[in-house]
């Protein structure tokens, strides 16, 4: 497969977006928050992942994108907020997000707000990469 | 009045196609109120038909170990009308099944015609709504469920004579 351009996912991204989400094309910033700023609920994060899967023919399992064994791990989770060393294992786990907003109040029922368009690029970069 | 909307497979492919008939008939109640003086099959039990059709079909994939419920119609278009007297066909196809969900696309057709299509996200529940518990027994699959398939799966192809 020929190797595809960022600007190239960022369009399939963003199609695949509208179409799940019926959002407007000009909502679809870099930046836009899936939950905050599309109205993604966690039901469409499913719906999102077989697009994409079908879309760029790779395949998404679960846990590389939103990693529940750290997020359900007690040794990581005190009063459903993660600890220092949970922290530092999301982020090896999930090198795609950005934590910095979600490391200022780790709260896991937050966990959804840390994907933006350009998280989910930037996912699809690497699986592509490493396929 | 029984909540399947569905009366027949008329074909079942495991983990592949499911066709399924529904005959619509003025002795259903809800259709005298949909509409008073014109009675239609309403669109949103023509996406339920094709939530059973296609449901049926996922669960059996994974040998109904999974609860099944529809996630999201991810599209639901409808082109024309169904009136009494006609005979809906739900065709549904697996399109993705993974452990913890499925889409499915299907197309709704009277005769030749194309009256509508219907694709759906389907959520393996027990896989996805992490921190909720439901119970053991799998209350998706219900004996009514169950029935339709095992009377595709029995069915000789000869008529019972009396």
């Amino acid at each position: 497969m020929p190797a595809v351009s960022r600007e190239e996912i960022f369009e399939t991204v963003k199609q695949t977006l509208i179409d799940a989400l019926s959002v407007e094309d000009d909502e679809v910033t870099e930046e836009a928050t899936l939950t905050g700023d599309l109205g993604a609920e966690s039901i469409d994060f499913l719906d999102i992942v077989f697009r994409l899967e079908k879309s760029f023919d790779i395949k998404i399992p679960q846990e590389e994108l939103i990693s529940r064994d750290v997020l359900s791990n007690p040794d990581y989770v005190n009063d459903r907020k993660l600890n220092e060393v949970g922290i530092k294992a999301l982020k090896e786990a999930m090198p795609h997000a950005d934590l910095t907003e979600f490391e200022k109040d780790p709260d896991i029922d937050k966990i959804s707000d840390v994907f933006t368009v350009a998280t989910i690029v930037r996912f699809v970069e690497t699986k592509l990469a490493a396929s | 009045m029984r909540w399947i909307w569905i009366d027949r497979f008329e074909l079942f492919e495991p983990g592949v196609r499911a066709v399924a008939i529904k005959n619509v008939s003025l002795a259903e109640d809800h259709i005298h109120d949909h509409f008073p003086g014109f009675p239609i099959m309403p669109t949103c039990l023509m996406v339920e038909g094709m939530a059973q059709t296609a449901g049926i079909l996922v669960g059996e994939a994974r040998n109904f170990e999974e609860k099944v419920i529809l996630a999201k119609v991810k599209r639901a278009v409808f082109h024309s009308i169904v009136q009494p007297g006609e005979t809906i066909r739900h065709d549904a196809r697996i399109e993705q099944l993974t452990e913890s969900a499925a889409t499915t696309s299907g197309r709704i057709t009277v005769g030749d015609e194309l009256v509508g299509e219907v694709d759906i996200v389907f959520s393996h529940i027990d896989q996805n709504m992490s921190g909720l518990e439901f119970p053991e027994e799998n209350f998706v699959f219900t004996e009514a469920f169950m029935s339709l398939l095992n009377a595709f799966r029995q069915r000789s192809g000869e008529r019972i004579t009396l």
